[in-house]
């Protein structure tokens, strides 16, 4: 029973970061129609916003005695050393939650780059073929990826969490579970509820939701459709970039991280159902703690080796015999 | 779900660059072809690359494009998983050194004869969707087997070290008489397969594929697969079972696959899970777009170019750019290497990228398509120049 439960919670913080990702594509593929194969290349940039400030942070802290600070930087990062070089306690703090500041960090850096990589690229293709979309941001995808590695190499990165998260929760008869992965969870709860609420009960949000039922007739009534779903797509970029920067703790971001995270995303937007909110979240979870369970000892003696394949091998059978995901509704891309 | 997501099947990239389809022109494009390939060692030395290991790959790399567009370009159906046959062949082939000999032809057989199996399993299941679904299934299939071949079949694929030929294998066909055990490196009947002669190995399997190809396209089977690119419904609703084309037409890239990735194992005997990483699916649907797809040439055009200037790039570094650039004042050279920098050497994947992205936006026809563009201007011009000067040809209305 215990074995079954941490295996449940250990699929949970993976399937928050499946569910997030896929929770963006399938917004993408909802609104804009289009096939983003770059998605994943978002994550990645996010988790290095993370890599970024945690650099400048730590950078500035050993020039502190100076009193000139870098050049560049968000408001934040400027006033990070004075309060290190005065207050050194509230520094060290700042420091300690560089992970949790970059949040504050990415969103408007995510929410800039999602805007531009739609107005710039991705809106001239809405018309073209699905698979000419795909080529496009596959590209993109190695462009960006390869942009990280010479800034930062090829080596993972690790990043520390707060040493207040550092350590494992003791729930008790053998559960242990590691604080940070907790606070993933959460997080990912609290984002996914967020973007729900926000298309569920805002104006804007219904009409998103209009615009994903019939583009046409919502244009035709004099609202402008294309600057919403612009907006949309940044939202979806947001979503990967926080889901990026709150995973470093758990795996050292490097510059191919987004190309692992995104075929195992759009095997989860597959079998949620293509332009299914719901259905992304849900078989982002549900993969996540089929991934984990598929990993214990008991199961890869019987089947080995089912770990490495158990995800494609659920889209396999999931797209045969659901063809249209698990809440796939009817009509969204069938052929 | 409006317009937007209903991309129309029949824009899926425009057929460019078709030459005329008459047994005498295809002839004509044959003996070029031959010509051009079995020259390669000539003209390839005054562009940098007149050494046999680049035009191995050229040619290698040209079977497994070519195969690729038998499915994506003529059927439609895009595939995010041939690396896996790729892959697969390589395997076959390193296994058949190891049990019957280093006689390279079962390895290409066998190689050939796995990559279909393969892609006969594979195709069955996958081509019951079609569009972006039937893109994540392959990948799916692609991904498991790589993931396999990395972790449980070990004993089989040798895991992360590669899969190598041994002296103490067992090569059973081999002469091992007198103490000496053969060499080990791939031999056609006691020609060993090194250098141009590997080459011209390579060059004589391109040309039979190219030739293989060309006659799918001018057949029935390929009209049939053209048909169902252009409209597949429309062909169901005529009544027409489409599937077993389809399966026909992966079936035979799988093929072209498998012999590419047992070409690559009898050019070098060893064969590692990376030939089935999705990146190397992704690099043969790039060669196919670059080149043109749909078309004859292309892919070959496609594959030569990516490998010539993969070659070319990644040579490259810092100091050999400066050099280049050394006639130019410092004040330019510096920052001008510094960018060109990024390109080069290791940065050979960021080129990659960008070229990709570049062909797709502006050229989705590829090169071919390009070529096509340049010759139908140039021939415009002259017909302007020709109509100028004689005048009064063109009457007022």
């Amino acid at each position: 029973m215990e074995a079954i439960i941490l295996q449940i919670l250990n699929g949970l913080d993976k399937g928050g970061a499946y569910a997030l990702i896929a929770l963006g594509l399938t917004l993408i593929f909802g609104t804009l129609g289009v096939v983003n194969f770059a998605h994943g290349a978002l994550f990645m940039l996010g988790a290095f916003v993370a890599v970024t400030l945690n650099h400048v942070m730590t950078l500035e802290k050993v020039v502190l005695s100076e009193t000139e600070t870098t050049a560049w930087g968000t408001p934040l990062e400027i006033r990070t050393p004075y309060i290190e070089d005065w207050f050194g306690e509230t520094g060290a703090f700042l420091v300690d939650y560089s992970v949790p500041f970059a949040l504050i960090v990415a969103v408007p850096f995510m929410l800039m780059v999602g805007i531009a990589m739609e107005r710039g690229l991705i809106r001239y293709f809405y018309k073209r073929p699905h698979a000419e979309q795909i080529l496009v941001t596959f590209g993109l995808a190695i462009v960006l990826g390869e942009i990280i590695k010479k800034f930062y190499g090829a080596n993972p990165i690790p990043q520390s969490a707060p040493e207040a998260f550092a350590g494992s929760i003791d729930f008790g008869s053998g559960i242990v579970y590691p604080y940070w992965r907790l606070v993933y969870l959460f997080f990912s709860l609290a984002v996914i509820g967020a973007v729900m609420a926000f298309l569920q009960f805002t104006t804007f949000g219904m009409v998103v939701r209009a615009g994903m039922q019939d583009r046409e007739t919502v244009g035709l009534m004099g609202i402008n459709i294309t600057r919403r779903f612009t907006i949309v797509f940044g939202l979806a970029a947001v979503v990967a970039g926080l889901a990026g920067v709150m995973y470093t703790p758990i795996l050292p971001p490097d510059y191919h991280m987004g190309m692992d995270f995104l075929v195992l995303s759009f095997v989860v937007v597959v079998v949620g159902g293509m332009g299914s909110l719901g259905g992304a979240v849900a078989a982002g979870f549900l993969l996540g703690i089929l991934q984990s369970f598929a990993s214990m000892q008991e199961v890869t003696s019987i089947l080995p080796g089912i770990d490495q394949i158990i995800i494609y091998l659920v889209a396999v059978v999931i797209l045969l015999v659901r063809p249209r995901g698990l809440l796939g509704r009817k009509g969204v891309f069938e052929d | 779900m409006s317009t937007a997501t209903a991309a129309p099947v029949s824009k899926a990239i425009p057929q460019v660059g078709e030459p005329k389809a008459t047994s005498k022109g295809d002839l004509m494009t044959l003996a070029i072809f031959i010509a051009v390939v079995l020259t390669a060692p000539i003209w390839a030395i005054p562009i940098g690359a007149g050494y046999p290991d680049l035009l191995q790959k050229f040619a290698i790399f040209g079977v497994f494009a070519i195969g690729f567009n038998i499915l994506f370009g003529l059927t439609g159906y895009l595939s995010f998983g041939h690396a896996a046959f790729l892959g697969g062949g390589s395997y076959i082939a390193v296994w058949s050194f190891k049990l019957l000999g280093m006689n390279i032809l079962p390895a290409v057989l066998f190689g050939t004869l796995f990559g279909g199996l393969f892609a006969l399993a594979i195709g069955f299941v996958a081509l019951r969707r079609s569009g972006i679904y039937f893109s994540i299934l392959t990948l799916a299939f692609a991904q498991m087997s790589y993931n396999l071949a990395y972790s449980v079949l070990t004993p089989v694929t040798n895991g992360e070290t590669g899969l190598r030929v041994l002296r103490d294998d067992p090569r059973i066909f081999d002469d091992k008489s007198g103490g000496y055990d053969g060499t080990l490196i791939g031999n056609l009947f006691g020609l060993e397969m090194t250098g141009y002669t590997a080459f011209y190995f390579c060059a004589s399997v391109l040309i039979i594929a190219f030739y293989i190809s060309q006659r799918i396209f001018r057949s029935p089977f390929g009209l049939m697969l053209r048909a169902i690119k252009n409209n597949q419904t429309r062909m169901k609703f005529t009544g027409l079972n489409t599937r077993p084309y389809a399966l026909t037409a992966f079936v035979i890239s799988g093929m072209y696959a498998g012999l590419a990735g047992s070409l690559m194992a009898v050019t070098d005997p060893l064969a590692g899970a990376e030939r089935m990483q999705w990146t190397a699916s992704g690099e043969v649907v790039l060669m196919t777009i670059l080149g043109g797809t749909g078309t004859l040439l292309g892919p070959i055009l496609g594959a030569v170019s990516i490998k010539y200037f993969e070659n070319i790039f990644s040579a490259y570094n810092k100091s050999q750019l400066l050099d280049t650039f050394s006639f130019l004042p410092d004040s330019i050279a510096e920052p001008l290497v510094s960018v060109l920098g990024l390109f080069v050497g290791e940065g050979w994947h960021l080129t990659l990228g960008v070229l990709f992205m570049l062909i797709v936006i502006y050229l989705p026809g590829g090169l071919m398509e390009g070529a096509r563009r340049v010759s139908a201007m140039l021939r415009k011009r002259k017909a302007e120049k020709t109509d100028a000067s004689s005048g009064q040809t063109t009457p007022a209305e």
